[in-house]
């Protein structure tokens, strides 16, 4: 079965979603970073989203449900790249992913999870 | 108004859906349509072709590539021959799931879109029509 890579860098995870998931794919990747999460006892995930040129209410909520996972694991979550025409259209679809942090690129989503690391 | 082309695809298994993404994405590039109305038109697709799937048991989604007056259109209706929707009003209301949806779906996806048709009975099937102009 296909999975999303989820690479580890030190105490992060970092996830970049390539291609185009079909809803399965998005609930192994949300099951494979919980289990990796404990299993690194990682202090942070970075999701780099970039490539998407998409996002409903299934991805959303997924991401949401990575976020609420991982704070309760103890790491925090950054989702970087979101492209303008995806925010717009997930503010209209009615998704605003309350308590997800978001960067906008990958240099600053990991400065965020340093500082927020560092500050605990 | 002139159909200037149309086709059908599948909607039946999870990987169908991706598909309807990426035809939908393809037509409405074809309709010369900027970036921010394809991409809320791609998402409207998502969340109905997901619907077709998991409640309507799996159907199709016919499209239509529209020219009325100078302007360019996409149609695109989703149908099923699944158990229909009881109470539309319900149906059509932010945050209502009867699964383990955001109930976001429909609502979201009639205002992502110019056009939004909902026809539905119980027993009868669910058939959803939306469209986007240039
Ligand atoms: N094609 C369909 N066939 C039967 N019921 C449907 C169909 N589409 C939507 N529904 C019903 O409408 C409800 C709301 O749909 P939606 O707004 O997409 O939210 P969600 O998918 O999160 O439940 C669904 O929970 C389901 O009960
Ligand atoms: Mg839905």
């Amino acid at each position: 079965m296909d999975r999303i890579p989820i690479l580890q860098m030190g105490q992060f995870l970092l996830v970049t979603i390539q291609v185009d998931m079909h809803d399965q794919l998005a609930m192994t990747l949300q099951d494979d970073l919980s289990e990796r999460i404990s299993a690194t006892s990682a202090r942070g995930v970075l999701i780099d989203i970039s490539a998407l040129d998409m996002v409903d209410s299934f991805i959303g909520r997924m991401i949401s449900t990575i976020s609420g996972l991982s704070r309760i694991m103890d790491a925090e979550t950054v989702v970087v790249g979101l492209q303008p025409a995806v925010a717009i259209t997930l503010v209209e679809l009615g998704l605003t992913l309350p308590g997800v942090s978001t960067a906008l690129n990958v240099e600053r989503g990991m400065k965020l999870l340093r500082e927020r690391v560092a500050a605990q | 108004m002139n159909v200037r082309s149309s086709g059908s695809q599948p909607v039946r298994v999870e990987q169908d859906v991706v598909m309807a993404r990426q035809v939908s994405r393809k037509l409405a590039q074809d309709c010369g349509m900027r970036l921010i109305d394809l991409t809320k038109l791609v998402t409207a697709v998502s969340e109905l072709a997901r619907n077709t799937m998991v409640y309507g048991g799996g159907g199709d989604m016919d499209w239509q590539i529209l020219d009325d007056n100078g302007r360019t259109g996409l149609r695109l209706t989703f149908r099923d021959e699944g158990p229909g929707i009881p109470d539309i009003k319900l149906a059509m209301t932010d945050g209502w799931t009867s699964g383990g949806g955001l109930g976001l779906g429909l609502t979201g996806a009639k205002r992502l879109v110019d056009e939004f048709e909902l026809d539905t009975a119980p027993g009868a099937g669910t058939r959803v029509t939306i469209t986007r102009w240039t």
